[in-house]
């Protein structure tokens, strides 16, 4: 599996993907954000968490009008795998390769702790190692998590299966505690969770290990 | 040209930041407050001296980066 990371001014989450994901066996080229193309073996593109651009505007607006979002969003068109954690789950909805929008948390508070998640579906490389209804542990650290979309979309989510993770303790009031999102042919994920943080022992547990053992193994 | 953009949450959303102000506002004292509700305000300063053309490339900018559509609204403010 071959892993394209890429950098904004601002991402702070890079190091510690590109180490789970070697980690696991996987080759990452990292790439900021000023190239036009991505490698052209790319398998699946990272966008990882952070404060791109000081979540100045709004968090992920300038980075999904960067130059190598173009390249990114054709990249998804020709069926390619994303992965946008956190801030990169922010960018992947500004850019509107995911439908809705994240806002500041409804406690007005920046939530950093372990987090229950339970895993909603298995209908994707990203979750198809864990067991649906299983409950994992992903920390999670972010001041605008609170998920919205309009009713429409959130029918249209539902009842095509791309919700493949909820908070069990929806502490940013996050729409129907959604904690990630699938796009229409579930190979572009956002999450706010960081799976990247619960891949070593040492971190407190390894579940996020076994999803990228997922994107691996089923990719 | 000096063109104003009110940006703000849509009706149907939850303004928690809002509702804080709102709290404070009201320990303060100012009683006669129903509600509030905050935003943004962005000040663009363009150069072309013709009104109409001014309006459509603020609201192609409004559109394309400076509101997101799916949780904000916005107003064009020109003198």
């Amino acid at each position: 599996m071959k892993s394209t990371l890429l950098i904004f001014p601002g991402s702070n989450c890079d190091k510690e993907l590109q180490t789970a994901i070697t980690d696991i066996g996987s080759i990452v080229t990292r790439v900021w954000h000023k190239e036009t193309d991505l490698p052209s073996d790319t398998d699946v593109v990272f966008i990882p968490g952070g404060f791109s651009y000081g979540d100045y505007l709004r968090p992920g607006a300038i980075a999904a009008n960067s130059r190598i979002l173009r390249s990114v969003k054709a990249f998804s068109d020709k069926g390619g795998y994303i992965v946008g954690i956190c801030n990169g789950f922010q960018i992947l909805l500004e850019s509107g390769l995911l439908p809705g929008a994240l806002m500041r948390n409804v406690n007005q508070k920046f939530i950093c702790k372990n987090e229950f998640i339970k895993v909603s579906n298995t209908d994707s490389i990203f979750t198809k190692n864990f067991s649906s209804g299983e409950i994992i542990n992903f920390p999670i650290a972010h001041n605008d998590g609170n998920y919205f979309c309009s009713d429409d979309d959130a029918k249209s989510l539902m009842d095509s299966n791309r919700i493949p993770f909820l908070y069990e303790n929806n502490d940013n009031g996050s729409k129907a505690s959604i904690a990630g999102v699938l796009s229409k042919n579930k190979r572009v994920l956002g999450l706010m969770p960081h799976p990247e943080r619960a891949s070593f022992q040492e971190q407190g547990g390894v579940d996020g290990k076994r999803f990228f053992n997922s994107m691996l193994e089923n990719i | 040209m000096k063109i104003k953009l009110a940006v703000t949450l849509k009706k149907n959303i939850l303004d928690p930041q809002g509702d804080a102000v709102k709290v404070a506002l009201k320990q303060m004292n100012f009683k006669a407050l129903s509600s509030v509700r905050q935003g943004k305000l962005i000040e663009l300063d363009l150069d072309i001296s013709d009104r109409k053309v001014a309006h459509d490339l603020v609201e192609k900018m409004a559109r394309e980066l400076l509101v997101n559509e799916v949780m904000e609204t916005y107003e064009i403010l020109m003198d």
